[in-house]
């Protein structure tokens, strides 16, 4: 029988629909897993927005593997029970962002400023000689920023409360 | 539990409604951002509405998506600022600016209802609000100071609006139950509070408030009553889950 830890071990595989990079696990967004029997696991989930369209199919893609593993019967369920917020995302999750090009949310203490959102260092080149363009992006997670430095446009993972 | 359930269904409903309202602007924003943003704070809105009318259906009421699609306009429980057409990019702008800050701040509050499952998902709601206000807060700041033209168009925008935007603070019956079991801090808390935070950014956008002698709150939204707008609204949305309530995205 598969302890809680094989459980951890076996979902990093699945990868974020969005961020082919970076998995589910490292993304913060499985925060319960219980093994209740050979057969039985149980996960819980709990999308970074409200409005996330892909969480339906991440539900699946989560039982999908546990099947794959052999686990016959996984309940896997959406809460708010423990929200998302981005400072969930592990230290491998925030270099995946960086490796597919988007800057990664900096850490917050519980308050997003305005502030926090200037001058985001550049994933490209590194510089903070950036502006903001917009505080919404291609998905809901993402705001549009340029980097006055390499004249590049790039996008931010959201840091989210 | 009718408290609760009158409560969540003129939050959901707003959200719902306002949601639809900020989707018309996708392919139509006057830049590209723009576009994007008001498409990015209708999915947000949609989602939202979803998660309150998630907790209706787990207090017995239908399903989200036949709550949402299969009532008349007069079974809707929105304020009728959220309903007004969009009107030019200057009236959507301050439109959201009033309705976004009140939401934000009613989530903030609602994040210590002492009704569990609205604390929970208020917590969630507040922090992606954050983002609706920032973006509302630039454009009205924007725009209210930019040329003589965005200036006075902004103005009037908010002239046309004001009366609407207080009929989002119309109280319930149950007002005095949700405020004695600390569900709800109640509207006349909440537009206490709103007041004092838009304040603040108008000024610094040279938008003058209405005078409070011509204040007429636009009133009935949340007990069924609106405006003519809704009627083809709802039609509209509804229109593919009433041909196939089963169809498939």
């Amino acid at each position: 029988m598969y302890t809680e830890q094989d459980i951890w071990k076996i979902l990093e595989v699945v990868k974020d629909p969005e961020i082919p990079t970076l998995s589910m696990v490292d993304m913060g967004i499985i925060t319960k897993i219980e093994v209740r029997g050979e057969d039985d696991v149980y996960v819980e989930m709990t999308p970074t927005f409200s409005g996330c369209p892909a969480i339906k199919m991440m539900e699946n893609m989560v039982a999908d593997r546990l099947r794959e593993a052999g686990i016959s019967s996984p309940k896997v369920v959406t809460t708010f029970d423990k929200p998302w917020d981005s400072n969930k995302i592990t230290e491998r999750g925030l270099m995946c962002l960086k490796k597919h090009g988007l800057a990664p949310p900096p850490k917050h203490n519980g308050e997003i400023t305005q502030e926090l959102l200037e001058h985001v260092p550049c994933p490209f080149c590194g510089s903070t000689n950036t502006d903001t363009k917009s505080p919404f992006g291609p998905t809901l997670c993402r705001s549009l920023h340029y980097c006055n430095n390499c004249l590049q446009a790039f996008e931010q993972f959201k840091p989210v409360v | 539990m009718n408290h609760v359930k009158e409560l969540l269904y003129k939050m959901a409903d707003d959200l719902l409604i306002i949601g639809h309202r900020n989707s018309e602007w996708t392919g139509l924003g006057p830049i590209l951002e723009e576009d994007i943003a008001f498409s990015s704070m209708a999915q947000d809105k949609i989602g939202q509405s979803q998660a309150l009318f998630q907790l209706l259906h787990e207090l017995g009421e239908q399903e989200p998506d036949t709550v949402a699609f299969t009532r008349q306009a007069n079974q809707f429980h929105n304020c009728q600022l959220v309903e007004l057409p969009n009107g030019d990019y200057d009236f959507s702008t301050i439109r959201h600016f009033l309705y976004d800050v009140a939401d934000q701040l009613r989530f903030e509050m609602l994040a210590n209802s002492s009704y569990e499952p609205l604390a929970k998902v208020s917590r969630k709601i507040k922090g992606e609000l954050k983002y609706h206000v920032f973006h509302a807060n630039t454009w009205v700041t924007k725009l209210g100071s930019a040329t003589e033209e965005s200036h006075a168009r902004m103005q009037t925008s908010l002239n046309e609006a004001w009366n609407y935007a207080l009929g989002i603070f119309e109280e319930s019956e149950f007002e005095q139950q949700l405020i004695s079991e600390k569900i709800f801090e109640g509207e006349a808390a909440l537009k206490a509070r709103w007041l004092e935070t838009i304040k603040p950014v108008l000024a610094k956008a040279s938008l003058k408030i209405p005078e409070e002698k011509t204040w007429e709150p636009k009133l009935g939204g949340r007990k069924g009553y609106h405006t003519e707008h809704l009627d083809p609204l709802v039609e509209e949305m509804a229109e593919v889950f009433r041909i196939d309530p089963g169809a498939e995205w």
